[in-house]
């Protein structure tokens, strides 16, 4: 089976984000990561690999020149094949599902499509659907378990506290993975090595007809939030302390 | 003019409180209001849906939520009611059903928005996990918005007009993405990401028998029950309680994290929660600096006093 997975390189989540000039961000000091739900979806990803013989794991990701260190990422960590979609504009949401959904149709025998549940940057919780529409195929988002019984997916995704849904699909299928699905793997060394060696496949947005003029929803403003003003610590022996904090937040936060 | 529809979520029949909001909202735009359910019998709901047009009914056989087939229903009420906007909750559902109502309607979704601007279909959404902050605007075709719980104000109509009831069939094709089984979990527990009052444990609980007395106090303040990773991590809570970057984005009047260092992965995961108290033994933990309201203390000794004063203002 061609199996695929979709990662996105997204900010260190310890990283401060600044904005600059009202709609990008500052990327001078940014450490830049896999998106972490993408972690479990390569884990998932090579798991399945390794369970079916002559399977091949294809890494894509749509972004300017720096995401190839998120394919040397997926590489290092196991996936066989690299491409890269080279992206200095600012697709929408469905653009870039069209753009993913070009790649992979490329290959005819496209079989299970692993991404994540949101890409911690632009938090749009909808790649994964939105691409699976494109290609006509089924989609599960928020996946906690996977298995492939008898050429059919199942899966269970976390619904409302705990409640869970129990899913089936026909391959191919896309499968976006929710923390818990399992705990991915480090790269080894030889992986790491290995991976250096890999040459990453490159495809230019104009080579698969996508281009900027498409989008349908406009970026206007980026801005940092209002900072909430520094809390007081409310003083005393604990009894009479939480009194003050009920009564705090009875009178002045009137939350009760 | 521009019609605006909303999806009304009901959960095994009952109306979601959230949906509540999502009128708030779009009776406010003085423009003509479509809501939709998918219900055998709408009379319990028409006190809700007082003072909007159109209450649409999608009526079937087996209503039961699959994800192709209420896609496919919502996108033909887009169709046949012309709505140029359309608005969920960014429910577990919602998530679910909005991407795919926006593939399927060939429409746009901006999702888990903050406030929403129907006249300019524009909407202010968090990014970069509530760092910064997003303004889009969708310039074309239907426009699809999905609204975080707790942000926008109920207000109440005295606009007594009852609205039309219009039915459409429930669409019964074939099921690409099968929901073959639901299981619920054991005990009830409170959807986080719509509670209003949550309480949670870290690393600092030491045990999973001791989140009892968060929950002991969360009985008390009708509250869910949240957890650090590091309490998840450790097998304290179990993942659904998990509160951050990783886990849920929660938007509670009151949060109450006992024993949480205040990280800025668990940060962004509860940072637009109305009023945040803090409960640490170590007066420099950084959650101090993000709490509106702190006690630097032992949580063991804190939490059940928590406990008893909160009953005695309750009752
Ligand atoms: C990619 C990534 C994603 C992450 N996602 C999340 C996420 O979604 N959610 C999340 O929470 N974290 C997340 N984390 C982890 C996060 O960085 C922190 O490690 C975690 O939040 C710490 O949990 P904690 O505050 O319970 O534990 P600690 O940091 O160990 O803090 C325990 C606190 O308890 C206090 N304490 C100890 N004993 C007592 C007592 N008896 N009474 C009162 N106070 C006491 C201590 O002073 C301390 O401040 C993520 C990390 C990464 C790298
Ligand atoms: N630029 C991209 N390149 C590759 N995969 C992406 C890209 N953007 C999003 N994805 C995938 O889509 C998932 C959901 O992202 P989003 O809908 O943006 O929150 C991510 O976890 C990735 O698997």
């Amino acid at each position: 089976m061609n199996i695929y997975v979709c990662v996105k390189q997204v900010p260190d989540t310890e990283a401060s984000i600044l904005v600059k000039d009202g709609k990008s961000i500052n990327e001078a000091a940014i450490k830049w990561i896999v998106s972490p739900y993408d972690e479990y979806a390569i884990e998932e990803a090579l798991k399945l690999k390794e369970k079916i013989p002559a399977s091949m794991l294809t890494a894509v990701c749509l972004g300017p020149e720096r995401v190839q260190n998120a394919l040397r990422t997926a590489l290092a960590m196991g996936a066989d094949r690299a491409v890269h979609v080279e992206c200095t504009v600012a697709l929408d949401y469905q653009n870039t599902a069209r753009a993913l959904a070009q790649v992979i149709r490329m290959d005819k025998d496209f079989g299970v499509i692993f991404m994540g549940k949101q890409a911690i940057d632009d938090d749009a919780y909808q790649l994964h659907i939105l691409l699976a529409e494109e290609l006509g195929i089924p989609a599960a988002t928020n996946v906690m378990a996977f298995a492939l019984e008898e050429q059919k997916v199942k899966v269970e995704r976390e619904i409302d506290e705990g409640a869970r849904e129990k899913i089936e699909m026909a391959v191919p299928c896309v499968v976006a993975a929710a923390k818990g699905l399992n705990t991915p793997r480090y790269a080894s060394m030889m992986g790491i090595m290995k991976a250096k060696k890999v040459e990453i496949k490159k495809i230019t947005l104009s080579e698969i007809g996508i281009d900027e003029s498409q989008n349908r929803i406009r970026l206007l403003k980026l801005s940092a939030p209002a900072e909430k003003p520094q809390g007081r610590i409310i003083p005393g022996e604990p009894a009479a302390a939480v009194h003050e904090l009920v009564r705090l937040l009875r009178e002045e936060a009137k939350v009760l | 003019m521009a019609n605006i529809g909303l999806y009304m979520e009901l959960k095994d029949g009952v109306f979601k409180k959230s949906n509540r909001e999502l009128l708030s909202l779009a009776r406010k735009s003085g423009q003509p209001v479509h809501a939709v359910l998918f219900c055998q019998d709408t009379q319990p709901y028409m006190e809700e849906l007082k003072g909007i047009q159109t209450v649409v009914q999608v009526k079937g056989a087996d209503l039961s939520y699959q994800p192709d087939r209420y896609a496919r229903t919502l996108a033909a009420v887009i169709q046949e009611f012309k709505l140029d906007i359309f608005c969920g909750i960014f429910s577990a559902q919602g998530k679910d059903l909005f991407p795919r109502l926006a593939a399927k309607a060939k429409a746009s979704l901006v999702s888990d928005c903050l406030a929403v601007d129907l006249d300019k279909r524009q909407a202010l959404k968090p990014v970069y996990s509530g760092k910064l902050l997003a303004e889009y605007r969708i310039d074309a075709g239907t426009a699809l918005f999905t609204v975080r719980p707790n942000v926008i104000a109920v207000e109440t109509t005295a606009a007594a007009a009852t609205p039309e009831v219009r039915t459409v069939a429930m669409d019964s094709g074939e099921l690409g993405t099968k929901i073959t089984e639901v299981l619920k979990s054991a005990s009830q527990k409170i959807d986080l990401t719509e509670a209003e009052i949550i309480v949670s444990g870290g690393r600092a609980m030491k045990g999973k028998e001791n989140f009892i007395i968060l929950e002991d106090l969360a009985k008390v303040l009708n509250a869910g029950v949240g957890a650090s990773r590091a309490a998840v991590d450790a097998g304290f809570a179990t993942s659904d309680m998990q509160v951050g970057q990783t886990g849920k984005v929660v938007n509670p009047k009151l949060y109450v994290a006992c024993g949480i260092s205040g990280a800025i992965q668990h940060f962004v995961g509860m940072k637009t929660s109305k009023i945040i108290v803090a409960v640490n033994k170590d007066p420099e933990a950084p959650i101090f600096k993000k709490a509106d309201y702190g006690i630097v203390g032992d949580l063991f000794v804190v939490v059940p006093l928590l406990k008893e004063e909160f009953r005695k203002e309750m009752s």
